[in-house]
């Protein structure tokens, strides 16, 4: 058995934060400049050329790329072969602490949805742990914005909507999200399982390269297609007009039961912010 | 798009009467901050009849919670916040003299008919562009609710600060105005 100290994770899940949250991944950074060269909108060529100097201010200067440096989702593959020595979540909690200090990035985080009080240091995680086989432990965070993640759907379709009931949800969800999101958008769509898996799928679906193509020619052709449609909606970078609503729409299916559909659309904003490691 | 517009708040009538949808302003001056528990504050005060600890007349308010300031900076990252969670607050400061603020998002019905009741202006900037803004903010002041940490009330002062008018006081909507120039939609 492979062990890793809990200090080790907080660490780890302490560095992946602050960088997450001042670097802006290369494929995002290359989406928008290719965004940028098609777009025909003056004033949304502008705005996706200021959207990319301010990822490069960040950069330089050390200052997050959004004040919102989000709630603290933490994605971990822990290894069937590999003990976590000293406890697990608390390790990856302690890491959101250390790192939203030392970054100085904002506590973000209320203690309890009805009595509202900030915990000052933006815990808890919200932690997704799958089990996998080796002996690695793999550590994606995600600083989630409430901008984009306040217009995210769940919806149980019936199984005759089928895929243009599909297509007809993450559009209205676009549409109904317009420049609350900050556009232009990589849009997940989780479709399958149940309510939770499939909300579950569109939050990794997030998570994927942009301008990656799915193995599958089903969702393949389902994430060209919408994406054609949702650019067609004109809302535009910021939703202030033009080609560039989404930077890419990714689909991810479960099988799931006879009589249901279930939906997903999460939704992520211009900045999507994501970090991995791997111990 | 019509010429930059320079606004230096307070904001006067005849600047307000001179603003329409999609003009693009550089802000120069004080900007006061402030997001959901503020707002809740300011409000919860007036329902009491008590005096606000910020005269609102003319002033312009961004709705930011800005992420701490590194050691030499006055400010961290610094972008505008979802308007929309604002509107339940936003007429009875509009009734208190406010004349403009600045976010990103769309404003309720009964927001964009008090803008123009009480003539004010909905200004929107670079959402998720904090980094980028926190560069036109020189200066930063508490003014009120310490202990709501990045949700108190600041006065800013910023040089150059950029944001388009997104809802005037004729019922212009910039929202409206975008799609509907767009792939022959409306």
């Amino acid at each position: 058995m492979r062990e890793i100290a809990a200090t080790e994770v907080t660490a780890t899940v302490a560095r992946l934060f602050r960088e997450a949250n001042l670097y802006l991944p290369p494929d995002v950074k290359e989406a928008l400049k290719r965004a940028r060269e098609r777009e025909s909108f003056p004033r949304a060529r502008e705005i996706l050329s200021r959207l990319l100097e301010n990822a490069l201010i960040a950069e330089k200067e050390g200052l997050p790329i959004c004040q919102d440096t989000g709630i603290a989702v933490v994605f971990l593959e822990v290894g069937q072969e590999v003990r976590v020595v000293g406890k697990l979540e608390e390790a990856v909690h302690e890491g959101v602490r250390e790192g939203f200090r030392q970054g100085y990035l904002r506590a973000s985080v209320v203690r309890h949805p009805l009595d509202r009080v900030n915990t000052g240091d933006s815990t808890p995680a919200v932690i997704h742990t799958r089990l996998v086989p080796g002996d690695r432990l793999k550590i994606t965070v995600m600083p989630k914005g409430a901008g984009s993640e306040n217009m995210g759907m769940v919806k149980v379709l019936r199984p005759a909507d089928g895929r243009e009931g599909v297509k007809r949800l993450v559009l209205e969800t676009v549409q109904r999200a317009g420049p609350n999101a900050c556009p232009p958008l990589v849009v997940g769509v989780g479709i399958g399982g149940t309510v939770e898996k499939a909300a579950l799928l569109a939050k990794e679906a997030v998570l994927r390269p942009v301008g990656s193509r799915h193995p599958h020619p089903l969702e393949a052709e389902l994430e060209e297609e919408l994406l054609e449609a949702i650019n067609c909606l004109g809302i535009g970078p910021l939703g202030l007009g033009g080609d560039t609503t989404a930077l890419a729409v990714h689909v991810a299916t479960y099988p799931c039961h006879i009589a249901s559909l279930p939906v997903a659309v999460n939704l992520s904003c211009h900045a999507t912010r994501h970090r991995t490691a791997v111990l | 798009m019509s010429r930059v517009k320079v606004l230096r708040p307070p904001l006067t009538e005849e600047v307000v009467e001179e603003l329409r949808v999609g003009d693009q302003v550089l802000f120069t001056g004080r900007l006061l901050t402030a997001r959901d528990a503020a707002h809740q504050r300011l409000v919860e005060a007036l329902r009491r009849g008590e005096e606000l600890p910020v005269d609102l007349k003319g002033q312009v308010i961004y709705y930011t919670g800005p992420t701490p300031a590194p050691p030499g900076r006055v400010i961290g990252s610094a972008g505008p916040t979802t308007s929309g969670r604002m509107d339940p607050y936003t007429p009875s400061l509009l009734a208190k003299g406010l004349k403009g603020m600045i976010g990103k998002g769309y404003r309720s019905l009964e927001v964009r008919e008090a803008l123009v009741k009480f003539r004010a202006v909905y200004f929107v900037t670079y959402g998720g562009a904090g980094a980028l803004l926190s560069r036109c903010i020189k200066g930063v002041r508490l003014v009120a609710y310490p202990e709501l940490g990045p949700e108190a009330i600041y006065e800013f002062w910023v040089e150059d600060f950029p944001a388009w008018v997104a809802n005037d006081i004729y019922g212009g909507d910039i929202y409206k105005a975008s799609l509907s120039q767009h792939c022959g939609r409306g």
